[in-house]
């Protein structure tokens, strides 16, 4: 399909890029400095127009982008998790209200970066995209400009993030030179047929470097804790949901179309012949939730705290990618979604407490319980959800990811690693449970509580409950995104 | 008549579904109603319905009719894609534990009324937990019982945490953890189950107990060298043995049994421990009864460990209540024992050691409950449980002194209770503990001669620690200090007198227990006799 044909599939994307440059430009020339209703107008015209667009567009930019179901799924959860962190931004005190304009401008961008991510098909697109997400991120993790651990994370993900682009680039160098097309639909076919496996090795491993890094997958996962730590709250809470959703969507398209024998999202997948990296996968799975888990026991700030958590799901996401089924790739869409929306609710959560009672560390976090009982019960139910315990949606997606080893009858020792770290995590959500129940209480500020923070804390948490009861027709949604 | 048939429909539902409702409802009501200890009374009138209610299923119960012709069982569809159903169903497996429940919860409340802090918390998560331990015993889809399993593990966490001793926060999660280690494992057997049995029922995995008896015998294939079979068993093993608790994973329960609240040790000792044991006469034992044969030499080892290890323990304890607890691990032992026996060559003895394993549940819960609400009783009074004071005592004076004695003059009728609850915990004739552990001996005995020798012993043991404690406390001259003390009051003769009455009853009329449990358990045998 042609540029311009392609532009009526591309209204969302369109619409984020001018509303972020026009929060620029209308910082300069307004005198209020609040843009808060601008932006939300926008998101919801954005959401209108995802809603409008037709999930059948196929290749379009002339087989750049795709535009597929796949991709139509993944944009609307990555669009749901950035838009409540640009709604709920506004409450967080951290923030310097002078740079809000810059701080809203920069997430737009990120949002469409990730939203080309879901649709790449394109080794220079695929490249593009990962860097339109990552150097606007690098600026996020330092917004605070007086603040010299926001600086610190503000340059370690730069020479992270610029080392691990780098060996992806020479990875997807690697496949061009190979097969002499940038469109991974053509390299494909000349792979296939290629009788020196080694050399798709190497770039497969340089492509996993790649993701691995945007996915914070051991061992590429040391910027993680100290970028989240540094970062303001609000943007860490933004850092380990949506870009997550698109590492996982730009992996498993690219994976599977390129080093499958399949070709295609929607069938059970072979390795490509010689080439078996489910085990290489299954491997970096078992290190990436273990390191997460084992480092996260040792943590006092809550915030870094969950930046090792975060690992650690990664890891079990992983998990399920490493058998490549239909099944493991459902239940990872599907994991993602109900991970996404817990984790962002205990991230606002802590957002919450850190407003209003000044606490970074979980001791400090004693007797909120009885300060704020509801947030603190939903807080509760998301802290039980992350750990994967009924009655909890974690649970109904942690089974999901165990079942994909049996289905394919692959990797069972990986599900008793797995099982081993589900204990493990127990133990440190519930050191922030412990004291916000047990511990006596050591603060005396009174809480305000603005409605969009509490709003989206609960609903958020609420579908912990909902989906954990009835979550048949989400499943059976996601299962026909892949048929 | 339409009225029964809607009541035995929905009274398995209701009993599970009444407390949550219970707890909800106590939310508005503590806010809006001003009434004084409002919250205290719904969930005495919750659980007193739900001990009715269960009082309406005993009588209506057939113990002959098998689950699937049982005219209480319910089984929908809940999640058609996994074949997941809610099924809940009663048989004589589960309806002494289901009585159990529903009357030990209703006297916990009754237990609980002098808890002040924080009541509308204390008390709703009762009745989750509540709702949580009928679950279990009543589901018979794998899946709903592994939720009912874990759901109980967060107000327990709570109630430990909050309203338990001065180690509660460390006792609470390491009951969690232990807890949490155990039933994951069961996850995993569980999704296991569901695809080993798949290929057998046309590529359809199911979690329904009932349809997986025929089903899991014939999973023959292997991973890593083992047979899968083998591989399920242990797995479930490790989930249930860690609740019951079996050695070596016991020592999470003294912990959190001294540093529980007295009614949460009271739901502990007599209930969740025989979750255990219930989960593996419900589940390991008629899905896999070819590992149960091959076990069975190895479950009867770890019984009669667990009667020696647990009383020789319970023999060094200082703490009255941690010794009730230890008692209660050697207690479980005689369950095991009596489990093992179902390979006996003999048929009788087999069933002699099951019935025995059965109301030996049932009446440990009795029993173990009266002498944690017992001990309660005593150091809501004095403020400490120590028989002898220990070395390391904050008064130098006092340590390694004796820290009761003649309590009998003091407080007569509050000894003589605490006389019936040891005399039945060390197994006296005529009371209900003699006639289960007898018939687990029996055919402990018929199976496994030398093990169930030495087994024995437990019961001189349990007399050695049962004894000396009583008269390190009650008898001899009175401690000056306590003679302040007040006997046992009317709310606390309430708690303990229904448990005393059915001790005694059992004890010289065992009938009615006999006649719920064995038709059931005469299945269950030939099950795993037609497996020998």
């Amino acid at each position: 399909m042609n540029n311009i044909q392609s532009l009526q599939y591309f209204l969302p994307e369109l619409l984020i890029t001018i509303t972020a440059l026009f929060v620029i430009v209308f910082d300069l020339i307004s005198q209020k400095k609040s843009n808060h209703l601008l932006v939300s107008v926008a998101l919801f015209c954005v959401a209108w127009l995802l809603y409008q667009l037709p999930s059948n567009g196929g290749e379009i930019f002339n087989g750049m982008l795709i535009n597929d179901k796949f991709s139509f799924y993944f944009k609307w959860i990555i669009f749901i998790s950035t838009g409540s962190v640009i709604l709920v931004s506004k409450y967080s005190n951290e923030l310097d209200k002078e740079y809000k304009a810059e701080f809203d401008a920069l997430i737009l961008f990120v949002l469409l970066g990730m939203f080309l991510m879901t649709n790449s098909i394109d080794l220079l697109m695929i490249y593009l995209s990962i860097e339109l997400v990552s150097i606007p991120s690098y600026v996020l993790a330092g917004m605070l400009k007086n603040d010299k651990k926001s600086n610190e994370a503000s340059l370690k993900y730069v020479i992270f993030g610029s080392f691990a682009s780098g060996l992806m680039l020479f990875g997807l160098s690697w496949l061009y030179g190979i097969s002499g097309s940038t469109n991974i639909y053509e390299i494909y076919k000349t792979i296939q047929i290629i009788d020196n496996p080694y050399m798709i090795y190497m770039s497969l491993m340089l492509i996993l470097i790649g993701f691995g890094y945007k996915i914070s997958m051991a061992p590429l996962h040391y910027w993680t804790p100290d970028v989240y730590e540094g970062s303001p709250t609000i943007v860490t809470a933004f850092f380990s949901a949506a870009p997550k959703a698109a590492g996982f969507a730009i992996l498993i398209r690219t994976f599977f179309i390129l080093f499958t024998s399949t070709n295609s999202l929607t069938i059970d997948a072979l390795p490509l012949e010689g080439i078996d990296w489910f085990l290489i996968v299954a491997v970096l799975s078992a290190a990436t939730m273990t390191i997460g888990n084992l480092l996260a026991l040792k943590q006092d700030n809550v915030k870094r705290m969950l930046a090792y958590s975060t690992i650690s799901h990664v890891g079990f996401m992983l998990m399920a990618f490493s058998t490549a089924s239909i099944d493991a790739i459902v239940g990872i869409t599907f994991y993602l979604t109900l991970y996404m929306f817990m984790n962002l609710s205990a991230f606002f959560m802590v957002i919450h407490v850190e407003n209003n009672f000044k606490v970074k560390e979980v001791n400090q976090w004693g007797g909120i319980g009885y300060k704020t009982p509801v947030l603190a019960a939903f807080m509760v139910l998301s802290l039980v959800s992350l750990a994967g315990l009924p009655p909890t949606s974690g649970f109904v997606g942690k089974v999901y990811l165990f079942r994909t080893l049996f289905a394919t009858e692959k990797f069972y020792w990986l599900g008793i690693v797995g099982i081993l770290n589900s204990v493990i995590s127990l133990y440190y959500y519930f050191k922030i449970v412990k004291s916000m129940y047990f511990d006596e209480s050591i603060i005396e500020e009174e809480e305000n509580k603005p409605m969009m923070l509490y709003f989206f804390i609960l609903i958020f948490s609420a579908q912990n409950i909902i989906f954990y009861f009835y979550w048949q027709p989400l499943y059976n949604y996601i299962t026909k995104l892949f048929s | 008549m339409e009225n029964t048939i809607f009541m035995q429909n929905s009274i398995l539902s209701l009993l599970i579904f009444l407390p949550v409702l219970g707890a909800i409802l106590m939310l508005p009501a503590s806010k809006y109603l001003k009434i004084p200890n409002i919250v205290k009374y719904i969930a005495l009138f919750t659980t007193g319905i739900q001990l009715l209610l269960s009082a309406w299923l005993y009588i209506n119960f057939d113990p002959t009719l098998s689950i699937m012709e049982s005219p209480f069982t319910v089984q929908v569809n809940w999640i058609k894609h996994f074949n997941i159903e809610y099924f809940v169903g009663v048989d004589g497996l589960s309806i002494p534990m289901v009585l159990l429940t529903a009357l030990l919860s209703f006297i916990c409340i009754l237990a609980s009324w002098n808890i002040d802090k924080k009541p509308l918390g204390y008390f709703s998560l009762f009745l989750l937990l509540d709702a949580g331990m009928m679950g279990v015993f009543l589901s018979l889809d794998f899946f709903l019982f592994y939720i009912f399993w874990e759901v109980m593990l967060l107000p327990m966490y709570f109630l430990i945490g909050i309203w338990g001793g001065p180690q509660r926060h460390y006792a609470a999660i390491k009951f969690f953890l232990y807890t949490l280690f155990g039933s994951l494992f069961m996850l995993l057997a569980m999704i296991g189950l569901w695809y080993f049995t798949a290929p057998f029922n046309n590529n359809e995995g199911t979690f329904n107990l009932i349809k997986l008896i025929q089903l899991s015998p014939m999973i023959d294939s292997q991973l890593w060298g083992f047979d899968i079979q083998w591989l399920l068993w242990i797995a479930l093993f490790i989930g249930f043995a860690i609740k019951v608790p079996v050695f070596p994973f016991h020592t999470w329960l003294p912990l959190a049994h001294v540093e529980a609240p007295t009614a949460i040790s009271v739901i502990l000792a007599g209930v969740l421990l025989k979750m255990g044991t219930y989960g593996l006469l419900r589940i390991s034992y008629p899905l896999l009864p070819g590992e149960v044969v091959a076990f069975s030499y190895t479950l009867a080892i770890l019984g009669v460990i667990n009667i020696l290890w647990g009383a020789m323990c319970a023999i060094a304890q200082i703490d009255l209540k941690k010794m009730v607890a230890y008692s209660s691990v050697s207690h479980m032992g005689y369950v095991l024992l009596g489990m093992s026996a179902v390979v006996s060559p003999s048929l009788a003895g087999a069933e002699a050691g099951l019935n025995g394993a059965v109301m030996q549940m049932f009446n440990h819960g009795t029993i173990t409950a009266m002498l944690f609400l017992l001990v309660g009783v005593l150091y809501d009074q004095a403020h400490h449980r120590w028989i002898v004071y220990p070395d390391n005592y904050k008064d130098q004076e006092l340590a390694g002194k004796l820290a009761f004695g003649g309590i009998a003059t003091q407080m007569p009728v509050f000894s003589a209770f605490v006389a019936l609850a040891f005399f039945a915990g060390l197994g006296l004739p005529a009371l209900s503990g003699f006639i289960s552990e007898a018939l687990c001996f029996i055919g402990g005995f018929s199976a496994f001669r030398l093990v169930t020798a030495i087994g024995t012993l437990g019961i001189l043991l349990g007399a050695v620690y049962l004894l000396r404690a009583y008269q390190r406390v009650f008898l001899g001259p009175l401690n000056k200090s306590y003679d302040k003390l007040i006997d046992i009051n009317s709310r606390e003769l309430a708690t303990v007198v229904p448990i005393a009455f059915l001790v005694l009853l059992f004890g010289v009329f065992p009938k009615p227990l006999v006649d719920m449990v064995s038709s059931s358990i005469s299945s269950l045998v030939s099950i795993i006799q037609g497996a020998m």
